[in-house]
């Protein structure tokens, strides 16, 4: 089968490897219909994560339909042939925190849990196609994928409802979701959201939905703000405005918004001299995370708000302004996103007409495109906000 | 004698040990000093003092130090009850399921059992052991038999955890590896770190009992890897490499494989 490969930093490849196959009892093998190329792939992209290791196959985003399951499944909830969303995250179900619904906290699903443990205390549940230290799953950038624990994760979409808007169930939409509910929003409250990507563009749609009164969105780029607009957000291009946070305080009569989001991460631009410091760790491999964002959000947060951050950061980062986190009585809260949690109430707002996720999608390309695509969205290009890959375009099957 | 007794004693043994190692070199270092200043006198007084230190550095050349121990210690919590936990465990038979080191064990009758664990290259270690205590639902220990090629004592206890959380397993297993290529092997297998093996065993079990397979990604497909890794995964499959490996990240791996 095809599968975009990494294969080192900035270099991805479109290689032929075999077919996946069964390996446990409650494993499924998935045909992939759409893919699609995630922000947080970029990270990967640019070699900014550890523990990848050369022809790992990448992609946490898809759908397809079920081929084959294994013998621990139960028939009634998964059978061949069903069309299934895969979440990002892998669950085994019946650990203390899946029963909890911390279902990203899984204890069972990361075979490689001890790297992580190293540098986290504990490990997070396993991921598909995002690093070893998180598991080392075959990712889901293929015509076939391995789906472990399939009883527990795939959510059944009924026909009727398109890939382009299904297909966003595995990851962002659920991960902008709970981003604005760990918000913690109040009727009438303001939340700035910092980043206008897809997470954002969900994430801005989430608040007002959980009831936000005001959004203000927060990014550089004029066609992703313009998306932010029509949703009906307050924009601003940070870039064209000398001070955020003396804006944020202008705009919000000087009390500041109740809630502030990083839908960000660790490849954050900025400016001034913590920019110069920051980048330079990164590239010599001291300080993975750009943290310009957080610092930002935090300073920018009312008193008493919440801080909610939906997005990666990969380990451990200087200058956090704790006095003010502390001082001001914040309240932060994280987290990979629990999708099991959101997966079906999401669909349910989606077939009621609620919101349609393709809003999104700038880009479709058959599967061989990837590796350029990949460029194409990193350098932010050709107006690129979210990229399907077709793995069956041109119908030519590799073995 | 209480099991934690039983552990302060091993532990006050391998106090002995490192005694017992400091006095050898000690002893090799001024008797070998002492013999050479004898001897660089030329007098009646310096042979003795020679013969002195000759005398001391035999002795510590003699000092037995080879009867170390290695001592895994974990515990882990698993999302059943102390009856389940402990209906897995009782069956020996099981152990091999979880442990990686462990090849099988077979009943020889009710009370004792053959242990056989796989070493580096394939080289196998066979013991037989006995079960010395087994209290239904609460703690299970074994000891190998007397005239064993190694010496292992093993104790696990099953406790329920605060707020029906379900069932803390703790494990202390004590390895006595002998002197010569036997007990080189069981140092091999144990690594540096043996509670890390055990921590790595127990988190096997907990998923078996707790999902009914052990999570792997190993036979997945993969694109090509770079040889650099090959080998680096050849020398330790557990340890994950980067792409870019270099020559040294292998050294490094292959360092902490052995």
């Amino acid at each position: 089968m095809k599968a975009v490969c990494w294969m080192g930093t900035e270099n991805m490849k479109v290689e032929t490897v075999p077919d996946p196959t069964i390996l446990n009892p409650r494993d499924a093998i998935v045909r992939v219909s759409s893919t699609c190329i995630c922000g947080s792939d970029l990270h990967l992209y640019n070699g900014l994560m550890p523990t990848m290791e050369q022809g790992d196959i990448l992609g946490h985003e898809f759908m397809g339909e079920v081929m084959e399951i294994g013998a621990g499944i139960d028939r009634t909830k998964l059978k061949v042939g069903d069309r299934v969303v895969v979440p990002f995250t892998i669950a085994c179900g019946r650990c203390f925190f899946c029963q909890q619904q911390l279902w990203s906290c899984c204890d069972n699903s990361n075979p490689n849990y001890w790297i992580a443990e190293k540098l986290m205390g504990y490990s997070p549940s396993g991921l598909f196609g995002y690093t070893h230290m998180l598991g080392g799953y075959a990712g889901g950038q293929a015509q076939y994928v391995r789906v472990p624990f399939a009883d527990v994760g795939p959510l059944i979409i009924p026909e009727g409802i398109p890939d382009d808007q299904a297909v966003f169930l595995s990851d962002i939409f659920p991960t902008g979701y709970m981003g604005a509910e760990n918000c913690n929003i109040q009727p009438g409250d303001t939340v700035a959201i910092w980043g206008c990507g897809p997470v954002g563009q969900f994430a801005i749609r989430s608040a007002f939905l959980l009831g936000a009164e005001r959004v203000i969105a927060i990014d550089r780029f004029p066609y992703r703000l313009q998306l932010a607009e029509q949703a009906g957000a307050e924009i601003i291009n940070y870039e064209e405005v000398d001070d955020v946070v003396q804006l944020l305080k202008d705009m919000t009569g000087n009390i500041g918004p109740d809630s502030c989001m990083d839908a960000v991460g660790m490849e954050a631009h900025y400016s001034g001299p913590m920019w110069a410091i920051d980048k330079t760790k990164q590239v010599l491999k001291v300080q993975p995370d750009r943290p310009g964002v957080l610092r930002q959000v935090i300073i920018a947060c009312r008193k008493g708000g919440t801080v909610s951050v939906p997005g990666v950061y990969g380990g451990f980062i200087d200058h956090m302004p704790m006095g003010a986190y502390v001082n001001k009585a914040l309240t932060m809260k994280t987290g990979q996103t629990h999708m099991m949690r959101y997966m079906k109430p999401l669909l349910e707002l989606i077939q009621g007409g609620k919101i349609d996720p393709s809003f999104v999608v700038s880009h479709r390309v058959p599967i061989d495109k990837a590796p350029e695509m990949y460029k194409i969205f990193r350098d932010k290009k050709d107006h690129c906000t979210k990229v399907i890959l077709d793995p069956w375009a041109n119908g030519s099957a590799a073995a | 004698m209480s099991e934690a007794a039983r552990i302060h004693l091993r532990n006050a043994r391998g106090r002995q040990y490192r005694m017992r190692t400091a006095f050898r070199w000690s002893a090799l270092i001024t008797g070998g000093a002492l013999a050479l200043l004898g001897l660089s006198r030329r007098s009646r007084s310096g042979a003795a003092i020679a013969a002195a230190g000759g005398m001391l550095s035999y002795a510590g050349a003699r000092t037995a130090v080879r009867d170390r121990e290695l001592i895994a210690r974990s515990s882990i919590l698993l999302n059943c009850t102390p009856e389940q936990a402990y209906q897995f465990w009782s069956k020996l038979e099981n152990l091999p399921l979880f442990m990686r080191h462990l090849e099988s064990v077979t009943l020889i009758d009710g009370n004792r059992s053959r242990w056989t664990a796989i070493g580096p290259l394939g080289k196998r270690i066979h013991w037989d052991a006995e079960t010395a205590i087994d209290r239904k639902d609460d703690v299970i220990a074994w000891r190998s038999l007397p005239d064993s090629e190694i010496y292992v004592d093993g104790i696990v206890k099953f406790r329920n955890a605060p707020a029906n959380r379900g069932t803390i397993v703790t494990v202390v297993v004590v390895y006595q590896p002998p002197a010569g290529a036997i007990g080189h092997t069981l140092s091999k297998l144990l690594g540096k770190d043996p509670s890390f093996m055990m921590r790595q065993d127990l988190r096997r079990l907990k998923a078996l009992i707790e999902t009914g397979e052990i999570p792997t990604v190993e036979g997945q497909s993969h694109g090509p890897r770079s040889g650099v890794t090959a080998v680096a995964r050849l020398i330790n499959p557990d340890e994950p490499i980067k792409g870019e490996a270099k020559l040294t990240e292998v050294i490094r791996a292959r360092r902490r494989a052995s």
